[in-house]
Parts: C-alpha cells; structure tokens; sequence
C-alpha cells in the first residue's frame, strides 16, 4: 500500500474513535488501566535513563570546557538545558516508542488476530473507541509527566556526577542552575512531549488494529510500527524546534 | 428471522460465497453445514457484518441490515450473540470477567445481579468453578463454553454460533447441543449454527442449509437429509462406511425385505415414520 492509503485509514481511524462511549464507566475503567501500562510501567526506565544520562551529559560537558575562563556554574547550567531541550523530552520518548509502541501494537495485533475485535464489535462496541481512545488519552496524560520527572531526575544524575566525580561541587552546581533560566524552555519540551505522545501512541494503534494474518504479522507490524513512530517523531521534534525556538 | 438473497464475496478473485440465499427461522436451530472450506464462516460473518458482501441483501426481522447505517447495526448488535470458531475470549480477563463484560457494558444491573446471571450462564454450559481461570489456562472445550456462555449472557434475539462443539467429547458435545436448543425455544431465538458433526445435524438440526463449494446444495430438515437423493450431501453425510451400512439397512427395512424377529420391531416404527 502507498504512503497516502496509509495515512487515509489512519485518520479515519482516528475520525472513528469520536463516537458516544456505550458505557462511560467501562471506557474510564479502561483509561485508568491504560494509565497504568503506560504510565507507572515505564516509570522504572524512563527513571533510570533519566539519572545516566543527567550524569554522562555533566561529565562531557566538562571535558569538553577545559579553559580556566568559563565558570564551573556554567556546566551546571549547560547540563540544565541539554536535559530539559532535548534529552528528557526527545530521547525518553523515543524510548518509549520502542516500550510503549510495541506494547500497543502486539496487544492490537493480537487482538486482531484473535478475532477478539471482532467479537467487541459483534457486541455493538466501537471498537477503534474503546480499545484505541484509551491508550491515546493515557498517553497524553502520563508521558508528559513521566518527561517531567525525567527533566528532575536527569538534572539530579548531573549533580551526582558532578560531584563524586570531582568537577564541581553540589553548592556550585545548584547556583548554576539559576542562572539564565528560561521558563519557556519548560513550555517547550512539554509541547514537544503532548506531540510525541500522541506519535508513540497513535502509530503502534494503527499497525495494531490493521494486522493481518498471524502472529508472524504482529511481530512484524509491531517491528515496523516502532520504526515508523521514531523516524515521526524525529522529524516532529525538527519541525517543532524550527518553529518554537528560532527568534 | 434472518432472510438474505443473493450473497456473494468474493477474495481477490477467489469466489467463497456464489448466490447464496435463504431463510433462517425464528425460534429454531438453523443449521449450515458442509465439508471444511466451504464458507460457512464467511458466511456466518456476512450476515452479522464482519465482512461486506460484495452483493446481496440481509434482513433481519425484514429490516434491511445491508442499508443500516453504522449507528442502526451498533444497536442491532446489542441483540447478537456470537461464538467464534476460535472462541475469542479475551486474554487479559478471567473466564468470569468474560462472561460478565457484555454486561457490564450493557446491562443495568448492580454487581450481585451480574454476578448471578454470570454463574447462572456457566453453570449451564457445566462450566461451574472454573471462574478465576484466564483463557491461557483452559481447554480448548472449556473456551469454547466460555464463548458460548459469553454469547448468551444477554439473552439475545440472534445467537451464532460458529462450530459451538467441534473439539468437545460426545457427551459435552450433547450438552451444548441440547442448551443451545432448549434456548432458542425458550427464548424464541434466531439460532444460526455453522457445524460438520452429524450428530448435531440430526439432533437439533431443524432447518439444514448445505453449502458445497460456495453455493447453496441442498436444504431441509434432519428427517429429510437421511433420504435425500442429493448425491454431494450423501457424501458428506454418509462420508463414514459405518453411517452407509446404517443406512442402507435402514432402507431394506423400511421397505420390509429384511425383517427377521429381531429388528420386526424396529421396522413397523421406522416403517410408519418414513411411509
Ligand atoms: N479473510 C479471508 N481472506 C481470504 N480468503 C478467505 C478469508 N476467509 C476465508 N477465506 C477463504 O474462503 C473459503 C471458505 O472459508 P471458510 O472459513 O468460510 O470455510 P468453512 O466452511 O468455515 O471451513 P471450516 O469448516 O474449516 O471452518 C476458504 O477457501 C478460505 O480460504
Ligand atoms: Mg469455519
């Protein structure tokens, strides 16, 4: 099929996930289940990438400013803004995009396969509403916190490293932090995150809900989903830095 | 009832249904049968709107479902139940999540009702205790209970059934028959049931729709299939030497040329049934 079929049945997917729920307690149950796959389950690893990468991004930076007329506050600050521009919000989501999106797209697939859509729909459930609405709504209200939390814990893994490893001490490094600190920047990732949450999320959902055929397909969309969703939300991120951060 | 004219699908090219067109009746076992590849699927799935026939036209109770707008058949399918050929329970809910689902979106019942009518349903398809049980831990047998306890949960006004007993022994194999029959009286149902067991066929098989290749072969009901003259449905029904021989006997002594003491009683009452 051809860029533009795809991208056809993918926003009629989308249209049709806009009817009155059957049930509105069911959808909220199954939003809050989402909530919890996506959200509280990538926590453990959005956590751990968070700190490693806060502390390599504080031990680069100074290694790569050896002259004695730069201030030690200034790598502080360097580490605050590599981390809340673009490793928080872009990296975490991309992985995300292989946690989440394979997740997604397998549950679908399989779904599919099954003919357990088919049984939902046969029940007189839209389907593309309860099974696909959730994931996306969940994602839009867990990922943003979940980058949030890792601007904070990758900022922190900076201040660790920067300190056991001798480069500047945790007093210095939180002066840093205050200087020249742009609110806006904050408002800029968190925009950056709502669009890669729905890229992570809605990508996967279609490869899922289409598949065809076995359990070698899911394997294979789920695959191909993942790979879509980052090359997406790659040039999403592009885009969005093009137009928000160029004065 | 379920009347549909005309159907044919076809798969790139493949023609799986050619012209098919018949009448399922209200409050009985309507039966389609025929040898594995046949599209007795296909078109079980038409008729509920899985997939669209590329033409013909469905109407339930002479309402047209062909011309239902998305809405028209969201409502109609509230009053379906369906059980798939590979039963399609849900994965990540126990056997008790699965039968409860349809009503926990639709019914308006507190949690003790549900939970009534959830044990009330199991313990008619003998599937009683097996409530915290998840799907992957079951039988094939037991999920195909499962799909049939979820399908009848609501009680609807059309039940289908996709081989409801294939991969069951006999004797279970009877028990969902026999519920299935008592149902679909009790209740008045439009029973659609896609099987190749022969003992169903002759058990619960009131009106026989016999598919052969794509097209509509025969159709009767189980006193009439034993005698048909239909060549291809004689076999498939008779596709066994011992069915054949059951036959054949059977005919000899209806018309009286064996009749020694022993079966003499047998024949004056096959003999009245088959004139
Ligand atoms: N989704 C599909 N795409 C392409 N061909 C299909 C599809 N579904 C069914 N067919 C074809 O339609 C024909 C009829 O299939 P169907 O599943 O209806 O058979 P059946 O009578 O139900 O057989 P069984 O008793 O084995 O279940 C088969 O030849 C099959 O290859
Ligand atoms: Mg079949």
């Amino acid at each position: 099929m051809t860029f533009f079929t795809h991208f056809g049945r993918y926003l009629l997917m989308l249209k049709g996930m806009f009817t009155r729920p059957e049930n509105l307690k069911m959808y909220w149950k199954e939003f809050m289940h989402q909530c919890n796959d996506i959200g509280i389950g990538s926590l453990g690893i959005v956590s751990i990438i968070s700190v490693f990468i806060g502390a390599v991004s504080a031990v680069q930076t100074s290694y790569q400013l050896v002259s004695p007329l730069i201030a030690p506050e200034t790598i502080a600050q360097i580490v605050r803004d590599t981390v809340i521009l673009e490793f928080a919000p872009t990296l975490v989501c991309i992985v995300l995009a292989g946690v989440i999106g394979s997740k997604i797209a397998s549950e679908l697939g399989n779904m599919r396969v099954s003919e357990q859509i088919d049984a939902l729909e046969i029940m007189g459930i839209n389907t593309k509403a309860y099974l696909i609405l959730p994931k996306i709504t969940a994602a839009l209200l867990t990922i943003p916190l979940l980058v949030i939390i890792s601007m904070v814990l990758g900022i922190w893994g900076g201040r660790l490293a920067g300190a056991a490893s001798g480069i500047l001490s945790a007093d210095t490094f939180d002066r840093g932090l205050l200087l020249k600190f742009i609110p806006y920047n904050v408002t800029f990732a968190l925009i950056k995150s709502y669009t890669f949450a729905f890229i992570i999320s809605s990508i996967p959902a279609y490869y899922g809900y289409y598949v065809k055929g076995g359990a070698l397909e899911i394997g294979r969309s789920s695959t191909k989903s993942v790979v879509v969703s980052c090359i997406m939300l790659l040039f999403a991120d592009y885009v969005l830095t093009q137009m928000l951060l160029t004065h | 009832m379920i009347e549909f004219k005309n159907i044919r699908k076809s798969f790139d090219e493949k023609v799986v249904l050619d012209d098919v067109s018949h009448v399922m009746e209200t409050g009985k076992c309507n039966l389609i049968i025929g040898t594995s590849g046949s599209g007795k699927t296909v078109l079980q799935k038409c008729l509920v709107g899985l997939f669209e026939p590329d033409s013909g036209e469905i109407l339930y109770d002479g309402i047209s479902f062909t011309e239902m707008d998305d809405d028209g058949r969201k409502a109609l399918r509230q009053q379906i139940g369906m059980l798939f050929q590979g039963s399609a329970l849900f994965d990540s809910m126990t056997v008790e999540q699965n039968v409860m689902f349809p009503l926990d979106m639709f019914a308006k019942m507190n949690s003790s009702e549900k939970l009534k009518r959830v044990n009330e349903v199991l313990d008619r398809v003998n599937l009683e205790g097996a409530n915290k049980k998840f799907p992957a831990e079951i039988s094939g047998g037991m999920k195909k209970r499962v799909g049939i306890a979820r399908a009848i949960v609501l009680n609807p006004k059309y039940l289908f059934c996709d081989e409801p007993n294939s991969g069951l022994d006999p004797q279970t194999s009877m028990v969902i028959d026999k519920l299935i029959l008592e149902i679909t009286k009790e209740f008045n149902m439009t029973t659609v049931i896609n099987t190749h067991d022969m003992n169903s066929v002759m058990e619960i098989g009131e009106n026989i729709l016999y598919m052969f290749e794509g097209h509509k072969e025969w159709t009767g009901n189980n006193e009439e299939i034993i005698f048909s003259k239909n060549e291809k449905l004689n076999q498939f029904i008779f596709a066994s030497k011992f069915l054949q021989d059951a036959k054949d006997m059977r005919m000899l002594e209806a018309k009286g040329i064996i009749a020694d003491d022993r079966n003499m009683e047998d024949m004056l009452n096959n003999g009245e049934e088959i004139k």
